[in-house]
Order: C-alpha cells, then structure tokens, then sequence
C-alpha cells in the first residue's frame, strides 16, 4: 500500500510492521510522532506490544535491555540529548548482545539550543558498539528498521541498530512510501529466538563480573559480530531486494561513480540535494559522482579502499565535527582510502544545521 | 584454565544464580543474637543487606554461608542484643 507519511511515521510503520513486542520510549522533539503513533498502534490493537512510558531516555534503554533480555524484540526512538543521555546504558546494550533497534532523529547538541538537524549525537555514539544505518528518504527509514532487526537478530551478529533519520528533513517531511504487506514482512523476517533468555523457573545470571583474562575474549567476540555484520547487511539487502523490490546500495551507496574523476561522500538526507548537483555537474560534462555512507559502523572501508583507487579525489562532507581533530566520517573515508594503492587527494569540508 | 573466545558464550552468562557464591568466606566477625533479650522486632532482618538472617518462628536466625559480618544487624539492633564476635573465638 502506497502512502504519504513523514519520516517519524515510517519509523513507526517499520517498528509496527516488524511486529515489535516492547517499546519504552521517552518523549523528544523532533522524535515525539514516532512514539505517539506507535501508543495509537498499541491502543488501538493494531501492535500487539507492551508500551512502557519511562521517566528518562536512560530508563528507556534500560526498559529495552531488560525487555529485550527477555526474548522480546524491543524498539525505541529518541533524539540529540536523549541519544546523549542513554550513552552508558548504549554500551551495555551491544556488550550484552541484544539486538536492540532503535530510531535516532538526528538533532544538533546544546548549547546553542537547535532542534534541527547535524549529525554530533548519532556520531557521538561511534564506539557504543552499535550498528548505525543513516537514512536519506522515509521509504528507506522504513525499509532499513526492518532489514536491521533481521541483520542483528542473526546469530552470528547478536548487536543492536540504530537507524538515523535526520530532524524535520525527514521526521516532519512527508513523502510517498510504499508500506509492504504485514505477510511479506512476516515471511521476511522470523520472530525473535534468542539463544539466552531470562525465563520463569529458569534463574540464570546475566552481565556477570569477568576477570581481565577473559574480558577481552567477550570484546573480541563482539568485534566478530560486527565483522559479521558487515556480510550479513549485504545479503539481508540482497533478500530484501528479492522480496519487496528496493535495495539502497548496500553499506555505501555509489551514485554515478563509475567513470568519476571526482566524488562526494556524505550520509543522511544530504545525499538527495548533491544527487541533484552531480546531474547538473554531469550535463555540464563534469565527471563528479556521489558515494552515500549508509552504514556508519560497520564502516564501508572495502568499498572506499576500491573507489580511493579508482578516482582523483574525494571530498567528504561531515555533519559533525571532532573538535581537536576533523570530522569523523573524513577521518574514517581517509584511513580507508591511503591504505589503498593510490594516494588520493581528500577535502574534508564541515556542514552544520 | 582460561576459556578462549571460541569456548565462551556470546556474553557472560551463569546458569546458576548468585547464591552459588557462598559470601560468608569473606567473614572475620559473625554476629551472635541473645536470645534472651531479642524482642523479635525483626529489625536485624530487614536491615540485612546480603538477606542472610531468617525468621524462624519470628527469631531471626543468621545464615552464616552468606553472611559477610558487616555488622549492620549489630548496630541498627534497638535491645543491643546482636554482638559481633571475632571467628577465631566464636
């Protein structure tokens, strides 16, 4: 069924479609529409799923943690500070291996206060052990909740998603979106069987105390299933491809890139206006092309050693900045493209909200 | 021997629960109760921060293999009838 929603509500559709079974959330601008559509979907029987409303977002990632400990697939939504705020309870997600899907409407941090749209808090969160998916239209934000629970339910992967849809550019922006069949998304995606659940009659302990000669075992064990990510992603896509028809490029995106001289890597709702300038560079003769950073973690370092060989240069245009050092995304397409053969020449260029 | 990456969980699971861990090897003090003078308040019991005092029929009853002798039963004990006593001598 083809409808006319923003942002948020594809978010929503998504986590209703991927039959969540707990959602615990906490109210932010610009995310509020994505949770007050998924209360709607509870209330009216629509989404069979227990909605826990929280005092913070720091008990709403604890909420999904535990939910989510107990075998049931979980889904929040948050923004900016809430993101910021759950950071501790973020790592605790991934180093428990739940696969946790989350919505981030990504908003600029405070001061100065700005609930528009740069990427400091989703890049904020670059080390929590998360998978994160930046978006560039509603279609794909819905597409991408329903492809993550599959890749971080696998067993081999067992990490958690978050899915950025960046602020009022997508959140509040309504466009067409196709809203695939309830039995096609069901046969797409299994329900949720973790190895380990916390069971009734069945006490088990879990995030127990490890000495140093095993903690780095667990840490590298998580390290593989972010390894494993990366492949699993490709192939979700791929059958997702099969089944509804829409793929979005797997972890990096090449728009026009074959024969470029030149390209521009960016993520997010960027990516649609510089598609626009490349056409316009291309009719005018320009050999420009556009390499859109879908998965921030796991980063497209195969693919952007392969294109840093290929072309003269690449700018990367960042969201966010690191202060004391350059953004994060042209420090990452960098470190990708100098261990290549060619030496190619890079621009880092900073955009805010 | 340690486990390598291979031979352990996704994350660190225990199959059993915590009472596996028997606290009351940490002790150096126990805690010994008068009887005499106990009210059966059972204030000691809701004190108890490691829930190693019982009631049995209303007297609380110290579980000595979780035990720690933190000696916070002895203290908040309004008859002074809990004493802590060294476990060399008890």
């Amino acid at each position: 069924m083809r409808m006319v929603m923003t942002g948020n509500y594809a978010s929503a559709y998504g986590a209703k479609l991927a039959k969540v079974e707990v959602i615990a959330a906490y109210p932010i601008t610009p995310q509020t529409s994505i949770v007050e559509k998924l209360a709607e979907f509870v209330s009216t029987g629509e989404l069979r799923a227990k909605f826990i409303p929280v005092e913070s977002e720091h008990s709403a990632m604890a909420a999904c943690i535990a939910a989510e400990t107990a075998g049931a697939r979980t889904y929040t939504a948050t923004s900016s500070h809430g993101l910021t705020l759950m950071h501790e309870v973020l790592m605790w997600a991934s180093g428990a291996r739940l696969p946790i899907v989350m919505t981030n409407v990504s908003r600029a941090m405070a001061p100065p206060w700005s609930v528009w749209v740069d990427h400091m808090d989703s890049i904020a969160q670059r080390d929590t052990g998360w998978l994160q998916f930046f978006c560039e239209s509603n279609q794909e934000v819905l597409d991408t909740i329903i492809m993550a629970y599959k890749v971080c339910e696998s067993s081999g992967v067992m990490l958690p998603a978050m899915v950025i849809e960046d602020a009022f550019i997508l959140s509040h922006t309504s466009e067409p979106v196709s809203v695939p069949d309830q039995e096609l998304v069901d046969s797409f995606l299994p329900a949720y069987a973790p190895e380990y659940k916390i069971e009734v009659g069945k006490p088990m302990g879990f995030g127990s105390l490890v000495k140093p000669d095993q903690y780095m075992e667990f840490r590298y064990k998580a390290m593989l299933g972010m390894k494993e990510a990366r492949d699993r992603f490709l192939s979700v896509e791929q059958e997702f491809k099969h089944i509804f028809g829409r793929e979005y490029g797997g972890l990096l995106e090449h728009y026009r890139c074959d024969d470029a001289e030149v390209v521009l890597a960016c993520a997010g709702s960027v990516a649609s206006t510089a598609k626009d300038v490349v056409d316009s560079l291309r009719a005018r003769g320009i050999r420009v092309g556009l390499a859109r950073i879908r998965a921030f973690r796991p980063f497209p370092h195969q693919e952007f050693r392969a294109l840093g060989a290929k072309v003269d240069g690449i700018a990367v245009l960042d969201r966010s900045y690191t202060f004391g050092a350059a953004g994060a995304m042209f420090t990452e397409v960098n470190a990708s493209a100098y261990s290549g053969q060619n030496r190619t020449t890079s621009l880092a260029w900073v955009a805010g909200t | 021997m340690t486990k390598s990456y291979e031979e352990l969980p996704l994350t660190p699971i225990s199959t059993e629960p915590s009472t596996i861990n028997l606290t009351g090897l940490w002790r150096v003090i126990r805690p010994v109760v008068d009887k005499e003078k106990c009210k059966k308040c059972n204030i000691c019991w809701k004190f108890c921060p490691d829930s190693a005092i019982k009631l049995v029929d209303g007297e609380p009853v110290i579980d000595l293999r979780y035990c720690k002798g933190c000696g916070i039963c002895a203290f908040e004990c309004p008859q002074k009838c809990i004493i802590m006593v060294r476990e060399d001598e008890a």
